[in-house]
């Protein structure tokens, strides 16, 4: 992967207005080339009006956006070749099979009949879809779509791609299959700016971080820069005999494993929560439990929700109160 | 950086051939949607059937005479194909606001391709469609007994003046579709024009019989001027008048409303 200090993308004061509504109130961000920006942010926040400004769909009112180095209002036609766009809805034909879907955008693309064909093949089978290849996408699962509409994405091998929430309305093995797709892309030096509204999917991808709300940006930086302001994961712990909780919290704060902000025991749950801050960390603390002999009835460990995050940031809840946050799974 | 760009030349405008080809791989997407569904030819296969029947044996014989039903066929058909454009022309602008409604439109915007060939490609289709409602209505003609009292050259003029007029009509109803909110808000946007702009005209009764006020009406319909042109040309007598007055009308509303339509489609968010 090159990551170079070149920005792909850079917005500037970007404003878009609805009405009396603010959907982008001044906007500023980069992405580096060859990393992913992950754009946080609730419902309504102004994250697809972003992503339809830098994919040319609309115009917005004030401010300066390029992308590759063209401008978005000036240079659309241009911009418009280097970039790949997924989102929420599969922007795909529904009636079409999923082969023809993308030998029509290779054939958009102005590829030849046979380079059309070949990238249609490949990009199904890289993206495991070749078994219904000639299936009408009306017919396809979820997952299958948006997998299919990433390849349509990546026909053209673009510099940038953007993802609307690539993974709103998926089931969790879905949403990893959609990950890994994602990762792959990326280790090949696709630019990737991500929206969403999971903190765990913004961990999962991002480089780096902005939280917009409300059309404006609320706070920026390093995935572990913001994870370091709102807490990380917090690691819960249940001992078999719920009489060990006070000698497990102290064995935690005794190996320094927990950090400066120690354990906390919870009595009504049963429980032990443990900041964590990186994955050795985690694997050192459930070693050392283990080692001292605790038997451990369940284990598993918490996302801050985006809500928590907000609250972290600026205080006050987000703006459309979104509760919802993906259950993560056992992590140990 | 992996990504391989296709080159293009600087100020990223598109090649004649390539916009060809762009509206050639469209079609080919409009073509196997119809593959797919092909209760959407419905229309188009069964339209001219049902309305020549209709009008030869229901109103021929008031408006002819009893017995007289053959020589209304000759009258009536091609007043018919006028009208079966004006109706394959109102289901382009329905179709067009229900393909907005779904996420491949913002792929197509998002693609280096000249944004008036996914237009284009749609009225290419369509034209399409009016040719086999065309030859339908033609073929059901000759079998209620029409005869080509001119020439097969003729008959060829006709089909063509009305598919030219039928795809500029396209335009009017493409903008319409881009405009209006829902695809039944077009629909019933189309039937108001369309019912006055139909019988108000030549197509299925000559205007002699009609009150002064509609007389004048209907000479101004280019509706009428198109069944009177088609008609001349198959049965004989005068066609440059009505001809060239059909081809400035269509001339006419693709010069207004085609670059307003591919305006308003830039613009669509």
């Amino acid at each position: 992967m090159t990551r170079s200090d070149t920005n792909a993308v850079e917005v500037r004061g970007l404003v878009k207005h609805y009405g009396d509504t603010k959907a982008l109130d001044g906007v500023d961000l980069d992405v580096r080339e060859g990393t992913v920006l992950g754009v946080l942010g609730p419902n309504g926040a102004g994250k697809t009006t972003l992503v339809r400004c830098l994919s040319t769909l609309i115009v917005p009112d004030a401010g300066t956006a390029t992308v590759a180095g063209y401008d978005v209002v000036r240079q659309p036609r241009q911009l418009r070749r280097t970039i790949g766009l997924t989102g929420q809805y599969a922007s795909v034909d529904e009636k079409l099979s999923g082969w023809e879907n993308l030998y029509m955008i290779g054939r958009l693309l102005d590829l030849s009949r046979k380079d059309a064909r070949r990238r249609a093949d490949g990009m199904l089978e890289r993206f495991s879809l070749t078994d219904a290849a000639k299936r009408p996408v009306m017919t396809y699962s979820g997952g299958m779509r948006r997998r299919l509409d990433l390849a349509a994405s990546m026909i053209g091998s673009p510099a940038v791609l953007y993802l609307d929430e690539p993974t709103t309305g998926l089931d969790p093995r879905t949403r990893n299959e959609v990950w890994d797709e994602v990762q792959r892309m990326v280790a090949e030096g696709v630019t990737v700016l991500l929206t969403t509204q999971y903190m765990e999917e913004a961990e999962q991808l991002a480089h780096e971080l902005t939280v917009i709300d409300r059309g404006r940006v609320i706070a920026g930086g390093g995935v572990d820069e913001l994870k370091a302001r709102v807490g990380g994961r917090t690691l819960r712990v249940r001992p078999v005999d719920p009489g060990q909780l006070p000698a497990m919290a102290r064995a935690l704060d005794d190996s320094g494993l927990a950090g400066v902000a120690g354990a906390t025991v919870v009595p009504d749950e049963g429980q032990v929560y443990v900041p964590i801050l990186s994955d050795e960390q985690l694997t050192a603390v459930v070693g050392m439990l283990a080692a001292r002999g605790f038997g451990l009835a369940h284990i598993d460990t918490h996302l801050p929700s985006l809500d928590e995050v907000f609250l972290a940031i600026t205080g006050e809840k987000t703006s459309s109160s979104v509760t919802d946050t993906i259950p993560e799974e056992v992590a140990a | 950086m992996s990504a391989v760009l296709t080159k293009a030349p600087s100020d990223g405008r598109i090649g004649l051939r390539a916009n060809a080809r762009h509206i050639g791989a469209l079609v080919r997407r409009n073509a196997l949607q119809i593959k797919q569904d092909p209760e959407s030819m419905f229309d188009a296969v069964l339209m001219p059937i049902i309305f020549i029947l209709l009008f030869v044996y229901v109103f021929g014989g008031a408006i002819a005479g009893k017995g007289n039903q053959e020589d209304y066929v000759n009258y009536v058909t091609p007043g018919l194909m006028a009208m079966m454009g004006l109706n394959i022309a109102m289901a382009v602008g329905t179709g067009i606001n229900d393909d907005f409604k779904k996420g491949v439109m913002d792929r197509f915007r998002t693609m280096p391709i000249a944004r008036s060939s996914v237009l284009l490609a749609k009225i290419v289709v369509e034209v399409g469609r009016m040719l086999i409602a065309t030859t339908i209505l033609l073929g059901m003609g000759f079998l209620l007994g029409m005869e080509i009292r001119t020439s097969v050259l003729d008959l060829l003029a006709a089909v063509g003046l009305s598919i030219v007029f039928g795809a500029s009509l396209m335009w009017i109803f493409i903008l319409l579709g881009l405009t209006m909110k829902t695809a039944q808000a077009v629909q019933g946007v189309a039937m108001l024009v369309l019912m006055p702009l139909q019988f108000g005209s030549s197509i299925f009764a000559p205007p002699t019989s009609m009150p002064g006020w509609l007389e004048t009406f209907t000479d101004y319909n280019p509706l009428s001027n198109l069944a009177d042109a088609a008609r001349n040309l198959i049965n004989g007598g005068p066609v440059a008048h009505s001809v060239w007055v059909t081809l400035a009308w269509a001339a006419g509303i693709t010069l207004v409303t085609a670059p307003l339509a591919v305006a308003r489609f830039r613009r669509k968010t």
